[in-house]
């Protein structure tokens, strides 16, 4: 066996078949759901960094019109991370409740967790309705529609982990915690933190750098 | 109800009557066509009872295999809805010279020239790429199936879906007017506010989605389920080039899913991404595409050296030469393929470093490729090469494809690429490569794994005549427009008046028969070939004495590939182990794990066509519909954890006795 | 690299040209010093790429016919797969080339920089102290091209003319889509962009009517996007721009919002007079004084911004949803735009004028500094009066 060989254990030539063709038992191959659920995630974080790429090359271009430190409630928008962040430390409850095999104690975090992000998709729709009705609507300048669609694009996010994370509850009080379902509830607390993640960038590159900058 | 113009707008969106080309003679006759030809398909399936099967056997299927012919079947359909379209551009600029406007105007040519761009990437290549890598590469790798069948069968119908989208503007609406690439502000709302641009934004969302999951599908497969003993470095080249190429899908489509939506929110909410007032900035959108169009280029090429080096070596009966080089040169070239988008628009006004920089990038990557071309070289020498199709179609590429390299690095040295950019001395370099390379590796790789597909060999009489007319008539085609790039040509123009360049758009039009005739061969291959399958049969599975695990198992495969999983210690396994006296295991079977088929895949992208007709048309109320039904369905998918099945020992037993009995039969 | 050039366009000549007697290869042998270097580049680029090319290619068919099946004679060896040496030669042999062609890129992409302004108008001949560069600003308009000489206060539509061996620098700028300024003769193309100004340098040598063209595809009238590069002895240059002057008529801000109407095989015209700035106005969207200048709007910018009392500006900055594409104005807005305000207002209720009343008028330059009710609108106006 070749050095890399043992670093792929799962590759290696089981022991006493060097002068076999075949296995005689069952191949079992690790899952690829986490693998592939990561590089979903990767891809998505793609689309990410071009919003934010663009929300750099055009977040100046205010067309003469207001700019964030006009526009931006940073205690507002300090409440409504606020509510992200303690949505994925609730979420974190949730695994921590899955690994013991307790059903109800995971629905119940998973059910917080929910709010938090329903908090939290409402703060922002606040912000949102509150803004175009000022005229600082997507439509006023280049800065503004990067603004709204970075912004947005992660609200969409959240609202699609939302349905997500209610079609999982009603699926874990059906069923039980299955290994499907918790293979499920791992994906969408990978999800979850990845929107935490890219709310922060959000938060610090957008709304704190537009204020303070 | 009809005189209400309010009600008639909530339902019909901007759909009028004036929509449909009643005017267009040639779009009439062509419907006309498109639905006898419709009918016939139908009154066939129809005939036959062929219904059930249909929905069960393939629709449904989350196969590989099926997956993949699926794909290419749908290749093979949009190739000659492409090529019409380049037929009818060689008539009109062989024909508008000198005050004659020819027979297309400006407003239909532009659609064709548009519609012939992204169907030849997005709905040829990608798709028999695509196809060929879902169809191989589990044989390859020894695996059953792929990581995620169901979203392998998903992908596949979204790619569908795209190309039903695209199609649906030629007889509904019309297509975008701007170039494959749609560059703003020319594609924003004030300069295309017809449907076109959204045809072609929500065409290619749709098929991006199945593209980008499928890139994931694959490298989760190729990383996650090798045989026992398969490392990275004894992967298949084939297999090596597919994981490459899928990096590549998952870390560029989503660039085009992102830059189509911003423009998208530029078109239908007014946004400013790439306007020229209020901000915005056009120059903007065209690095973000070309951020994803390059690397696009190598996603469609990588495969094709793949099949090549697979060939290349199967027909020699010899080791491919420098295996090592091989993979590092794909990986060099995957991580340079970023590195260079900016030599799309050296005339955009960089600076003269930045211009220098992306050219010199744009050189180097002609290392890695140079040392392929040596390889295959040294792979010939010394060997012991036949002559099947495969094998021409590799040599051609050779041939030509050194051809086009070259012209690309003239076009990578920005002085010279300010007096060709945009000529049609361009035009001639990215068919050069594009289909000496992606296109002739398509069909050496069609007429490789034939066999293993439908048990039978592909006619070779045929396959060489299709050879030879798309060979000659490729040179034929396209050196008049690399001459006429140098004469100060430029593409994209429907009417000329200097008459002295007339010659060269006939000698033109002549290669486009020739090509037409190449595949029209092609299309007689298969028929022949599927008449005579009796005498072209192959039962031994190994028809080209092979090398690599595919060739191992029987043609066509059995569901579930292979009875038991083979061990590799080579990355020409099955050479090695047809060396160290292979034999086939003839008892011991075990039941087999399996994923059921499910038409959920197929549902789903049906509901994005009226999802995306809606969108395009501006009818809410089914886009709305259409959107609540996809996110309900695909919820419902989710509660379904009925998923899979066995397959059981006795009926896998049956199935290798009668191949042992078949293959003894021969011996 | 004359001499050199010559060898290779000897070989060149010798390979390909056969084929090619009896056409005008304007690209491979132009009429500007600019476009004859980047000609000689071309040679001296496939030369250098020859020596890798040939080899591989006769080399190709030689195996496959070598090492055919039938051929028993021939050795045969199915294990060999690799020699570190040839390793070394097929990596190291493109790179060589690579190397010789990069640097050869990197000097020849800043001397013939198009921004570059020339030092020499063809080999050996340096610019003389005494010659003053002829200006042009050219305007690719739907679809036509606009000539403006700032020095001679005149313009020209779809045709224009320069003296042999005068430096020429070229600013330009597009109205609505992206273009491309090609005279294949002359130089290289650079791409003309909406709100951007764009530069060449390049000189006319030889005598002659040339073709210039629309190079990037720019809406349906693309394809008559022509129009004629004259290189003129000075004498002839001059009695052209006499010609000008004295056939020409007048190009005030008015007529040019006329001329800017999509429109397609326009016939040459000439102006006598051009509104003065009228570049500048074309280059900063502002010909319409009714509109604020993009210039304007960037200083505001730079300064963080107009505030949120500026969102009623944005009809004084809309430009693309005003242009009449397609066959209706008014379907070309974006959809929110077209359902959410209605006729004649604007995102934050500001008011919004049809197209028909933009009239250059001061009263209504002024009516707009009072509602705006700030400072700026009042820097703005007064910009708009200037």
């Amino acid at each position: 066996m070749s050095k890399t060989a043992h670093a792929h254990a799962h590759l290696a030539i089981p022991e006493g078949k060097d002068q076999e063709f075949y296995l005689k038992d069952d191949h079992h191959p690790e899952g690829s759901t986490m693998l592939g659920f990561w590089l979903y995630l990767m891809s998505d974080c793609l689309i990410f960094a071009v919003l934010f790429a663009i929300y750099g090359v055009l977040g100046r271009n205010y067309a003469a019109g207001p700019s964030p430190a006009d526009l931006f409630d940073l205690p507002i928008v300090a409440l409504n991370t606020a509510m992200l962040l303690f949505s994925s430390i609730t979420y974190g409850f949730a695994m921590l409740w899955m690994d013991r095999g307790a059903k109800a104690q995971t629905l119940g975090w998973l059910a917080v967790t929910g709010v938090f992000g329903a908090i939290f998709i409402g703060l922002e729709l606040y912000e949102f309705s509150h803004l175009i009705h000022e005229g600082a609507g997507p439509q006023r300048s280049a800065f503004l529609s990067s603004f709204f669609t970075l912004v947005g694009t992660h609200g969409l996010h959240v609202t699609f982990g939302i349905v997500w994370l209610i079609t999982l509850m009603v699926q874990v009080s059906m069923h039980g915690l299955t290994v499907e379902n918790k293979r499920r509830l791992m994906c969408l607390s990978m999800f979850w933190h990845f929107l935490d993640v890219i709310w922060i960038g959000v938060f610090s590159f957008v709304y704190l750098m537009g204020v303070i900058g | 109800m009809f005189s209400n113009p309010d009600l008639m707008k909530f339902i019909f969106g901007r759909l009028t009557l004036e929509s449909l080309p009643f005017h267009e003679p040639i779009l009439v006759v062509t419907f006309i066509a498109v639905m006898i030809g419709a009918l016939a398909v139908l009154g066939l399936i129809t005939y036959y009872r062929f219904w059930g099967p249909l929905w069960r056997d393939w629709i449904t299927s989350v196969d590989h295999k099926k997956i993949g012919i699926m794909y290419i079947i749908l290749a093979i359909i949009m190739l000659l809805r492409g090529f019409s379209d380049a037929i009818m551009m060689r008539l009109q600029q062989a024909m508008a010279f000198g005050g004659n406007e020819g027979y297309l105007p400006p407003h239909h040519y532009d659609q064709i020239f548009t519609a012939h761009g992204v169907i030849m990437i997005f709905f040829v290549a990608m798709p028999f790429v695509t196809g060929l890598m879902n169809y191989v590469v589990p044989l390859q790798i020894g695996a059953r199936d792929v990581s995620f069948p169901f979203l392998n069968n998903f992908s596949f119908w979204m790619t569908t879906a795209g190309a039903i989208i695209i199609m649906l503007s030629l007889f509904i609406g019309e297509f975008a007017k701007t170039g494959w690439l749609a560059y703003p502000p020319l594609s924003g709302i004030a300069y295309s506010p017809d449907v076109g641009v959204d045809y072609y934004i929500w065409g290619l969302q749709v098929a991006g989605i199945g593209t980008t999951l499928s890139g994931i599908n694959l490298i989760a497969t190729i990383v996650k389920m090798r045989a026992p003993g398969m490392t990275f470095m004894k992967m298949p080249i084939f297999t090596w080039t597919s994981l490459v190429t899928n990096i590549l899908i998952v870390a560029s489509f989503p660039v085009l899913t992102a830059v189509l939506a911003l423009l998208s929110l530029d078109r239908y909410l007014g946004m400013n991404f790439f306007t020229n007032d209020l901000g915005g900035n056009p120059m903007m959108y065209v690095n973000l595409i070309w951020i994803w169009g390059h690397p696009e280029v190598y996603i469609l090429v990588l495969p094709a050296f793949g099949i090549f080096s697979e060939v290349v070596s199967t027909y020699s009966s010899k080791r491919l030469f420098g295996y090592t080089s091989m993979v590092y040169a794909t990986c060099v070239i995957m991580i340079l393929s970023y590195l260079v988008w900016l030599h799309h628009f050296f005339t955009m006004g960089s600076g003269a470093s930045v211009n220098a920089f992306f050219g010199i990038t744009t050189m180097i990557i002609s290392i890695p490729t140079g040392a392929k071309m040596f390889n295959w070289l040294f792979t010939m020498y010394k060997g012991r090469i036949r002559f099947d199709v495969p094998m021409l179609w590799t040599v051609g590429f050779m041939v030509t494809f050194t051809i086009g390299g070259m012209t690309g690095v003239m076009l990578a040295i920005p002085p010279a690429d300010f007096v060709l950019h945009n000529s049609l001395f361009l035009i001639a370099h990215f068919h050069n490569v594009i289909i000496g390379g992606v296109l002739f590796g398509i069909f050496a790789g069609i007429n490789y794994w034939f066999p293993k597909a439908f048990g039978f060999k592909l006619d070779p009489f045929w396959g060489k005549v299709s050879f030879w007319f798309w060979q000659i008539g490729f040179f034929v085609a396209f050196m008049p427009l690399y001459v006429l790039g140098l004469m100060g040509v430029t593409r994209r123009v429907s009417q000329f008046e200097d008459p002295s360049l007339q010659i060269w758009f006939v000698i033109a039009a002549i290669g486009a028969g020739m090509i037409a005739v190449g595949i029209a061969a092609f299309l007689i291959q298969l028929f022949v070939s599927f008449r005579n399958r009796e005498a072209l049969r192959d039962e031994t599975g190994d028809p080209w004495d092979g090398r690599t695990l595919e060739w191992s198992t029987s043609s066509p495969p059995p569901e579930y590939n292979f009875a038991f999983t083979p061990i590799v210690r080579d990355h020409d396994s099955w050479y090695d182990m047809k060396k160290r006296g292979h034999t086939r295991p003839l008892e011991g079977f075990r039941p087999i794990h399996m994923p059921k088929n499910t038409g959920t895949g197929a549902i789903l992208a049906a509901i994005s066509i009226g999802f995306a007709f809606g969108m395009i048309w501006h009818m809410w109320w089914l886009a709305i519909i259409s959107f609540v039904a996809m996110i309900a369905v695909a919820i419902g998918h989710t509660f379904n954890y009925n998923r899979d099945f066995f397959i059981p020992a006795e009926t896998v037993a049956a199935t290798e006795n009668a191949r042992t009995r078949l293959l003894a039969g021969q011996n | 690299m004359s001499m050199h050039s010559k060898i290779v366009g000897w070989l060149f000549a010798f390979l390909v040209l056969p084929l090619l007697s009896g056409c005008n290869m304007v690209v491979m042998s132009p009429s500007g010093d600019i476009a004859r270097q980047q000609a000689d580049l071309i040679l001296i680029s496939v030369a250098l790429m020859l020596i890798i090319i040939v080899p591989v290619i006769f080399l190709t068919l030689f195996f496959a016919w070598k090492y055919r099946h039938s051929n028993t004679d021939a050795p045969y060896d199915p294990e060999w797969s690799h020699s570190t040496r040839l390793e070394v030669v097929i990596w190291s042999a493109p790179l060589a080339i690579i190397i010789a062609l990069g640097a050869i890129t990197w000097m020849s992409t800043h001397k013939l920089d198009p921004y570059r302004p020339l030092d020499e108008i063809a080999p050996g001949r340096p610019v003389a102290a005494n010659v003053k560069p002829l200006n042009v600003e050219v305007v690719a308009l739907d679809w036509k091209w606009l000539f403006i000489y700032p020095d001679y206060g005149i313009a020209s539509l779809n045709e224009m003319a320069a003296p042999l061996d005068v430096p020429i620098n070229f600013k330009i700028t597009s109205t609505s889509v992206m273009n491309s300024f090609y005279i294949p003769a002359l130089a290289g193309q650079i791409y003309a962009m909406p709100g951007m100004a764009t530069k060449l340098h390049a000189v006319i040598n030889k005598p002659g009517d040339y073709e210039g063209l629309s190079a990037n595809f720019s809406g349906s009238g693309f394809s008559h996007m022509r129009f004629t590069f004259k290189g003129l002895d000075q004498a002839g240059f001059d009695a052209w721009v006499a010609s000008v002057k004295q056939k020409g008529t007048s190009l005030t801000r008015a007529d040019y919002q006329k001329l800017e109407l999509p429109s397609e095989k326009e016939p040459v015209r000439y102006y006598s007079t051009v509104d003065n700035g009228l570049f500048d106005a074309i280059l900063n969207m502002c010909v319409d004084p009714s509109k604020m200048c993009m210039k304007e709007m960037a200083m505001i910018d730079a300064r963080g911004g107009g505030g949120k009392e500026s969102a009623n500006l944005v009809f004084r900055l809309a430009y693309d949803r005003e242009r009449n594409w397609g066959a209706i104005g008014g379907k070309s807005r974006p959809f929110l735009l077209a359902q959410c305000t209605p006729e004649g207002a604007g995102p934050g209720g500001s008011e919004v004028l049809p197209p028909a009343s933009r009239s250059p008028s001061p009263s209504f330059s002024l009516s707009l500094g009072k509602s705006a009710g700030s400072d700026l609108s009042q820097l703005s106006s007064g910009t708009v009066l200037r």
